[in-house]
């Protein structure tokens, strides 16, 4: 089962991309590696690891480069919050 | 999580009402400012001391997660005050100078808890709770960028 990853604010303008699916594989199994594998693109995808105080989420609860991901997680990057 | 914009009264006269406990409401409401005197610090523009002109700003957000965030804040909040009641509405799309954003409303037996209570809720929301503002000025839209501020506005809170 494919996870969903959700990009918002100004790194979804950057990508030109809101969501997208993608399948897991052994070496795509943490917030990190998922990090790298997207960045790997090329531009403008290495805009994921040149962000600073790029933020991430899963299933909706901010979580930290090392989380693990799993099957069916909803993963999400964005930049640090501004609301209020 | 709202587009339309809210009325303070009436959401207040609702946060007390069948509270009769309550003897106290503290309220927040943020506005859309019309300029942005960050910009003349820091910035990268050249006239210094004339702040940014703001046209508009539209706040996204992050569905469900949002909601999940400012359940657990206000979640947060009624375990260190003894709150009777706490209303968040959070506006998004696109808003002018002037208009309401955000309203945080609690009501207490006594004013130092609402107070308290008042400004962890907005502390919280201002670094937790997945919103982002894009300011449309002359010179284009800009991301605002997160305030350092309001990073050690919300750590205050979790100190011993």
């Amino acid at each position: 089962m494919p996870i969903k990853i959700l990009y918002f604010a100004s790194l979804r303008e950057t990508l030109g991309l809101g969501q997208e699916s993608l399948e897991l594989n052994a070496t795509i199994d943490s917030v990190a590696t998922l990090k790298n594998h997207l960045a790997a693109r090329g531009e403008p995808w290495t805009a994921l690891a040149k962000m600073k105080n790029l933020r991430a989420a899963i299933n909706q609860r901010v979580v930290n480069a090392d989380n693990a991901i799993a099957d069916g997680d909803e993963v999400a990057f964005f930049p640090p919050v501004t609301g209020g | 999580m709202q587009e339309a914009d809210f009325d303070v009264g009436a959401e207040i006269a609702a946060l007390t009402a069948g509270h009769a406990r309550a003897g106290a409401v503290a309220s927040f409401v943020g506005l859309v400012r019309d300029s942005d005197h960050a910009a003349e610090h820091g910035g990268s523009g050249e006239d210094h001391g004339t702040p940014a002109t703001i046209n508009a700003m539209t706040l996204e957000h992050y569905p469900g997660m949002t909601e999940q965030a400012l359940e657990d804040i206000v979640s947060e909040a009624r375990q260190r005050w003894n709150l009777l009641d706490v209303t968040v509405i959070h506006r998004v799309g696109r808003l002018l100078p002037g208009e309401r954003i955000v309203l945080v409303a609690v009501a207490s037996a006594h004013r130092g808890e609402a107070f308290a209570a008042c400004e962890f809720v907005m502390d919280y929301l201002k670094t937790r709770a997945p919103f982002w503002k894009k300011e449309e000025t002359p010179q284009g839209g800009r991301w605002v960028d997160a305030r350092e501020a309001d990073d050690q506005a919300a750590s205050r809170w979790s100190q011993a």
